[in-house]
């Protein structure tokens, strides 16, 4: 399935016809709107039928300009292009809202973190058990209101969460983490098992909420961007790239042409480095340490790469917003190509050793299925998407940065399994190579940076970025004086992570290890 | 008197100080195999004197099985050690047992610890403790029916008189049937003693763990008793893979120098199946746990057919 079947003039008659006020374009593929809180399901169900479903839903307090909160929906198809964001006003009076969570299985994810974090509660919502907290968070604390007393007198009361409980004859349940037995961050994961089968699993995540969204209130444009960082350690370039563009979208800036292209350069060797290390980790998981010892001397290589061309080897402090900054402006592109084409043609080679020993792929095929209707059902994103046949990929959908002049090849496997996940790793890797090659091809001498002019209170915009793990939203409501007042981010994890429950099912409890690997979802980027 | 006990010193000292080396050179040689450096062999002595200056931390739902099992590994080791034809054809303890006893000596182990990961009550130590006995129960059988194959060959069930006989008539061991055995018994070794591809002595990941889940609850001094053990195992089961199939050089005891002779030829046979191992290791990868009632199943197939020869081309 290709993008633009449906056309953004559908979706403007959609709207108009479900009451919508205010549509305009706010580019070529999207428009925006403002619907009153009591259309939004009828809205839904108009735009589902065109193949628009939720993808996106945050809450911003604008009680102190407008007296209500806001919600801001995104409804597109999985390739997130054309779109339509959809502004509501839930008044603080009432504080509920229709919940769209028996249509859209992402929407229900975010309803339930705006229920903790906001208290806005989603009126027929089949699962409000707590999300984003836990559970000896005070009742009626929402941290992300503007006007919160922040509150340090937690007490752990030892209130169990409610896991779904699978009773009968020989089933067992086995709790693991959040303290795990090697150095990976802390998640709680409940297996029922009757014999070594799974039958259900339930992730508990959060240990690592930080509050993220609530640092960057208040933070200027320039102090935001290490905090954009340092969201997810391994998707550095994807999160600050992100955050980049939407504060570019909000000033009305154009990046540089040459700024353009040495972020594809950055985003692509983020890529390259965590991709070669996940199937390093997910060959070590078969018990085949000659994959594991060699995909992390390449990935070490790549590091220093990384540091050679940015002083950093996990490439921070390139991207800023207006451009892009630092040792990389400088660098020999066509060295670096070069160098990046061989570590990854000998990763090739060795994802092709591990595969052709049988005892290898034998543990790797048909094991952690995730089939294309679950899949496509739990509106599954990214890379874990396309190793289960959805053909979504942003970088070729909705190209930014540099990306419409490079052309970007989409590798989809539609066996959902591990072997696939590591294929389209494999994939990836070497169109990234082929990336990094084109732009040191067509790098051009200029200036890789423009200043920002200052933000309008009030204005809001999205970045979005397809990074290794899949597409990365940073939505910014600027505040005061060029400010920020709201940003909300959205990890692929936080989409995918409910996946991992569905995919393990009715494999053994030992190649559990396996099928989060081949996922490796960020927990931090999860947590917030 | 003062020579057989002086023979019986030898056996303990040989097992119990060569046990880590051996895991230590396996350790090593799997990492030059993959292009690491690796630690050196002699890591596991500095292993066990650090976690012998650790503190121990014993749950409290646990009762004296737990605190008993580490001594109860080593003390069945070293017993064992001395019924192993280790260094001469008359081990120490030769009157005492055959190979029956030695299947046992290794079951009673294998109990013990089974029980000692039962007993802290956590979900880890119970899932190991059950893949171990259900591994157990399907390769005890193949040891029995390989040792036997051999020992109807020898006419003997005296684990010496066998190394004895198949030294001094070379015929008998240059056999199809005791190449069968030794395969039977090669495998079945790889899955007692928790190697890959049955269970992977390096994983951290809890969840596929077996050897490695039931002894997740032990610490300090503890613990270093427990690897200990299973490192003599290891070594004990190379050495009865070495000195029964490969039968040259080890002699009776008649003085120092065939004492010497036998252990030196013991080091040369395990170095070879130590590289062997290594390089087994590193080619595959770890079997998906249903799979390896097949392969224990292939391997008492083998040992089977080792044991029909023995009728067959009589």
């Amino acid at each position: 399935m290709l993008p633009a079947t449906t056309t953004v003039e559908q979706l403007r008659r959609a709207a108009l016809e479900a009451g919508a006020a205010g549509v305009a374009e706010s580019s070529p593929s999207a428009i925006r709107c403002r619907v009153p809180a009591s259309e939004v399901p009828a809205l839904a169900d108009r735009l589902a039928a065109l193949g628009a479903r939720c993808q996106f839903l945050a809450a911003a307090d604008t009680r102190v300009t407008g007296g209500d909160f806001t919600l801001a929906y995104v409804f597109a198809s999985a390739q997130l292009t054309p779109s339509v964001t959809v502004l509501v006003s839930v008044p603080a009076a009432a504080a509920r809202f229709a919940s769209l969570a028996t249509r859209s299985f992402a929407a229900s994810r975010f309803e339930r973190e705006i229920h903790d974090l906001f208290g806005l509660v989603p009126e027929g919502h089949p699962d409000l058990r707590r999300l984003a907290l836990h559970q000896y968070w005070p009742q009626g604390y929402h941290p992300l209101r503007r006007d919160v007393v922040s509150r340090t007198d937690f007490v752990d009361t030892g209130e169990a969460f409610p896991f779904r409980r699978v009773e009968g004859e020989g089933i067992f349940e086995i709790t693991v983490g959040p303290v795990h037995a090697g150095i990976i961050e802390p998640g709680h994961f409940r297996f029922s098992v009757e014999g070594e089968t799974i039958v259900n699993l339930e992730t508990r995540l959060g240990f690592v909420h930080k509050g993220t969204e609530k640092l960057f209130e208040g933070l200027a444009l320039d102090a935001a961007r290490p905090l954009a960082e340092r969201i997810s350690g391994d998707t550095s370039v994807g999160h600050v790239l992100a955050y980049c563009q939407a504060i570019e979208a909000l000033a009305g800036c154009a990046v540089p042409p040459r700024a353009a292209r040495l972020r594809v350069v950055l985003l692509e060797l983020e890529r390259i480095y965590n991709h070669v290390g996940d199937v390093g980790m997910i060959v070590n998981d078969t018990g085949f340490a000659f994959g594991h010892a060699h995909c992390f001397r390449l990935r070490e290589e790549l590091l220093r790469l990384n540091e050679r061309l940015t002083g950093h080897r996990l490439l921070r402090g390139a991207v800023v917003p207006g451009g892009v900054t630092g040792p990389i402006t400088t660098a020999r592109l066509a060295a670096a190509a070069t160098r990046v084409e061989t570590l990854v043609a000998e990763f090739a080679a060795i994802v092709r050793l591990c595969l052709d020993n049988t005892t290898v792929l034998e543990r790797l095929q048909g094991t952690g299925r995730l089939t294309e209707q679950t899949a496509t059902e739990m509106q599954v994103v990214g890379l874990v998407g396309r190793a289960s046949g959805i053909d979504a990929d942003l970088r070729r959908d909705a190209p930014f940065a540099a990306y419409g002049e490079t052309g970007v090849h989409v590798s989809v496997y539609g066996t959902g399994d591990v072997w696939a996940r590591t294929m389209v790793r494999l994939d990836e890797a070497r169109e990234a190579a082929r990336l990094v090659r084109e732009v040191a091809r067509l790098d051009t001498p200029g200036i890789v940076h423009v200043p920002v002019p200052p933000l309008a209170p009030g204005a809001h915009a999205f970045g979005l970025v397809e990074a290794w793990r899949g597409p990365v939203w940073h939505w910014v409501v600027a505040g005061e004086s060029s400010t920020l007042g709201r940003v909300k981010v959205v990890d692929p994890s936080f989409r995918n992570w409910p996946a991992l429950e569905h995919a393990v099912l009715k494999n053994i409890v030992p190649d559990f290890p396996l099928c989060n690997k081949s996922f490796n979802l960020s927990y931090s980027g999860n947590d917030l | 008197m003062i020579a057989s006990l002086a023979v019986a010193l030898v056996h303990i000292a040989v097992v119990g100080a060569g046990a880590p080396l051996l895991i230590g050179a396996l350790g090593t040689l799997k990492a030059r195999l993959v292009g690491r450096r690796g630690p050196s062999p002699w890591q596991p002595y500095a292993d066990f004197r650090k976690l012998l200056a650790k503190e121990v931390v014993v749950s409290t739902t646990t009762s004296w099985v737990f605190r008993a099992t580490p001594y109860l590994l080593v003390a069945t080791s070293l017993v064992t050690a001395l019924i192993v034809p280790v260094a001469t054809v008359r081990p120490p303890l030769a009157f005492a047992g055959n190979i029956i006893l030695l299947v046992y000596l290794f079951m009673l182990g294998t109990f013990f610890l089974a029980l000692a990961g039962l007993d802290a009550g956590s979900a880890f130590g119970g899932m190991g403790s059950s893949r171990e006995v259900a591994v157990a129960a399907l390769a005890e059988p193949t040891v029995i029916v390989a040792v036997f194959a051999l020992a109807l060959r020898a006419d003997t069930i005296d684990l010496g008189r066998i190394v004895e006989r198949f030294g001094s008539e070379p015929h008998l061991a240059l056999n199809p049937a005791h190449l069968l055995a030794f395969a039977a018994f090669f495998i079945v070794m790889l899955a007692e003693t928790g190697r890959l591809p049955v269970d992977n002595p390096a994983t951290h990941l809890e969840l596929t763990m077996i050897h490695e889940a039931m002894v997740l609850e032990y610490s300090g001094r503890y613990l270093a008793l427990v690897e200990w053990a299973s490192a003599m195992k290891l070594f004990l089961f190379m050495t009865l893979l070495a000195n029964l199939f490969v039968p040259w050089g080890l002699t009776e005891p008649t003085g120092p120098v065939a004492v010497l002779g036998g252990l030196l030829a013991l080091a040369g046979k395990l170095s070879v199946l130590t590289l062997a191992v290594a390089v087994l290791e590193t080619a595959v990868a770890k079997l998906r746990l249903f799979r390896v009632p097949e392969l224990l199943a292939g391997s008492f197939a083998l040992a089977f057919l080792s044991l029909m020869a023995v009728f067959l081309v009589r």
